[in-house]
């Protein structure tokens, strides 16, 4: 957890130490039993678990369902479709959203509190509140050539707008109190050296700002790959589905083979415990950052 | 897990620190002098660029759902719109049978996750934050669910009820005819089954949100007390705790809107059926669904909208005041 802490000598173990790992364990194990329990399902072919029912021994274990859901639900093209859609709204939110912490964050200027307070409250908006409108603006917005659909509704570029949308005002809060916590030298003498605003930014501040930056890179990626609500809405053709709709697909048409269900959603799942592990100190600092506004 | 890196939030301290002294000292008004009017424009471009794409795709449609909930429009062209005053709130109100059920569920959702996963949350932090050996371990099986997303965490826990094949009834031999639960579409019992899904999700995060909050405490509190000769417990009730209210607010707020928000998990688990309905499914049928009335969709977005507007402004505005005085 943290280096800060001091080593103590070791104390003889106590019996209310050993209670409470043995609460904590068992806590633990209840609360990975559900996933253990759909590795289990996925693990063993549907005809055994029908035969002699899901709770059982296994006679045999095997990636097959794992193979299967991944080739019959064409996984990688889904995987593709997702990844077009969040690679560049987790990089232009980021962009964006920084510019507008910049400006908050450093100017004196009278909207700046306004501005800030509009995109918070944006970002915490249920977002069934604006779908309704929002789905009849993507099916008016004509973009021959430009989408496949030939409008905003039904296309990878209307989600990433969306997205875009959505959570910059998340990132723009995080990002203007980690920004007010530099020195202000920093820029003022920039400013009467004679640098340019865009060279401040971007040169100056975006530097210092790399830390926050990859949390809320990490937050974000996960957060727009896991995604339902939009892609359910805003995406029609099951060909344009990012992975978690097409999975919802899957289950409709596999529903009558659980086992296999149960392998395509760990599949889908598999990608974002790989960032999560991978970059596991971002991802919680990107969340509490977001939330400890003492 | 923050303390150890630079990304040190500067509010992550209960008390205003040392950190956001400087938001007083911003460039006078005076500097705008230095600023050549190219950098007027940069910085016009900086925030209007980002402003313009989230007023018109959040704010916008926002007020459009609004203005929409007096009209009745089929979405078939412009001028079919009609201006039906107070209609559609009526019909919603008096003559839905799907409404109050899923306000009630509303309620009922925000109720149980403060009530259940929030202490224990709170409970798995103040355990964990004793630096005690597994700790990683402990933390990572907890917080596993939250980076899950809603829709796998729907699928997972159809595997754990299915009422055929499912693990709960084939451990208990619920599965046969004659004392057979159906926890997905019985009406008396798929919330609470939801509930418990979205619980096991929910505690983590609580968990991470009050970790962070217990970092900001200062060790001489705890220190003090234990000289004082406090227990263990009376040193949280009486020390700690106090220390933890702005962890508590945000905790609140985020409790509310995710109780608000939720959708996914219903939706995938039995598509919001009979005894599961939310205020965000309903809206959601109304576009996906057979039905498209879109006066009336926007009229439950309404209802939404003012329940979540009554818990954001009053929060951000004490938020920002404090930020002000800082």
């Amino acid at each position: 957890m943290s280096t800060l802490a001091l080593k103590k000598p070791r104390t003889p173990v106590r019996p209310a130490r050993v209670l409470l790992h043995v609460v904590l364990a068992t806590m633990a194990l209840a609360w990975l039993a559900p996933l253990l329990w759909a590795v289990y399902a996925a693990l063993r072919p549907y005809a055994e678990t029908s035969e002699k029912g899901y709770v059982s021994w296994p006679d045999s274990l095997s990636l097959d369902n794992f193979t299967n859901a991944f080739e019959q639900s064409d996984m990688t093209h889904y995987f593709v479709n997702t990844m077009i859609i969040a690679v560049p709204a987790v990089l232009v939110t980021l962009f964006l959203s920084s510019m507008v912490a910049f400006y908050v964050s450093r100017f004196d200027f009278r909207l700046n509190l306004a501005l800030l307070l509009v995109f918070t409250a944006g970002n915490l908006l249920p977002q069934q509140v604006i779908i309704t409108p929002l789905y009849r603006l993507y099916l008016l917005v004509d973009l021959p050539g430009i989408t496949m659909s030939g409008k905003l509704y039904d296309s990878a570029l209307g989600l990433v707008l969306i997205h875009v949308a959505f959570q910059s005002g998340f990132c723009a809060f995080v990002l203007s109190n980690y920004m007010r916590s530099l020195p202000h030298e920093l820029t003022e003498a920039a400013l009467v050296d004679g640098a340019s605003v865009w060279r401040m930014y971007w040169q100056i501040v975006l530097p210092l700002c790399k830390p926050a930056m990859a949390a809320l890179g990490t937050l974000l990626s996960i957060w727009i790959y896991n995604d339902f609500f939009w892609a359910l809405v805003l995406i029609s053709t099951g060909e344009n589905m990012p992975i978690t709709s097409a999975l919802n697909n899957l289950s409709g048409t596999y529903f009558t083979d659980p086992n296999l269900v149960a392998a395509g959603a760990l599949l889908t799942a598999i990608p974002t415990l790989i960032v999560y592990f991978v970059l596991q100190r971002q991802f919680v600092s990107g969340l509490t950052l977001g939330a400890n506004k003492g | 897990m923050t303390t150890d890196t630079p990304t040190k939030s500067p509010e992550a301290a209960p008390e205003p620190p040392p950190g956001t002294a400087p938001v007083t000292k911003r460039i006078p008004q005076g500097h705008k002098r230095l600023l050549t009017r190219r950098d007027r424009l940069t910085l016009g471009f900086m925030a209007g660029l980002p402003t313009i794409l989230h007023v018109a795709l959040v704010w916008v449609t926002a007020l459009a759902s609004i203005l929409l909930a007096f009209t009745s429009w089929n979405g078939i062209g412009f001028d079919s719109i009609q201006w039906v005053g107070l209609e559609n709130f009526k019909e919603l109100f008096t003559n839905n049978p799907q409404f109050w059920p899923a306000v009630e569920h509303n309620v009922i959702w925000f109720v149980v996750l403060i009530c259940i996963p929030t202490p224990l949350g709170l409970f798995l932090a103040v355990q964990l934050d004793k630096k005690i050996k597994f700790s990683r371990v402990y933390q990572t099986a907890f917080f596993l669910p939250v980076v899950l997303s809603m829709a796998v965490i729907g699928f997972v826990w159809q595997l754990v009820y299915n009422p055929d094949t499912g693990l709960i009834n084939s451990v208990i031999g619920a599965n046969k005819p004659g004392h057979y639960i159906d926890w997905i579409g019985d009406p008396n019992l798929n919330l609470w089954a939801i509930l418990i899904a979205a619980s096991w999700r929910h505690t983590g995060y609580m968990m991470i949100l009050y970790l962070a909050g217990l970092k900001g405490v200062d060790p001489s509190l705890r220190e003090a007390s234990a000289l004082d000769g406090a227990s263990e417990w009376q040193t949280f009730k009486n020390v700690i705790f106090p220390v933890l209210r702005p962890t508590n607010t945000v905790v609140l707020v985020v409790t509310i809107i995710e109780a608000l928000r939720a959708f996914d998990l219903v939706f995938v688990f039995n598509k919001g059926a009979e005894g599961t309905e939310l205020l965000s499914i309903l809206v959601t049928n109304n576009i996906i669904g057979e039905s498209s009335r879109i006066g009336y969709g926007s009229a439950i977005a309404v209802v939404l909208l003012l329940i979540s507007l009554v818990v954001i402004i009053p929060y951000l505005v004490s938020t920002f005041r404090k930020e002000r005085r800082a």
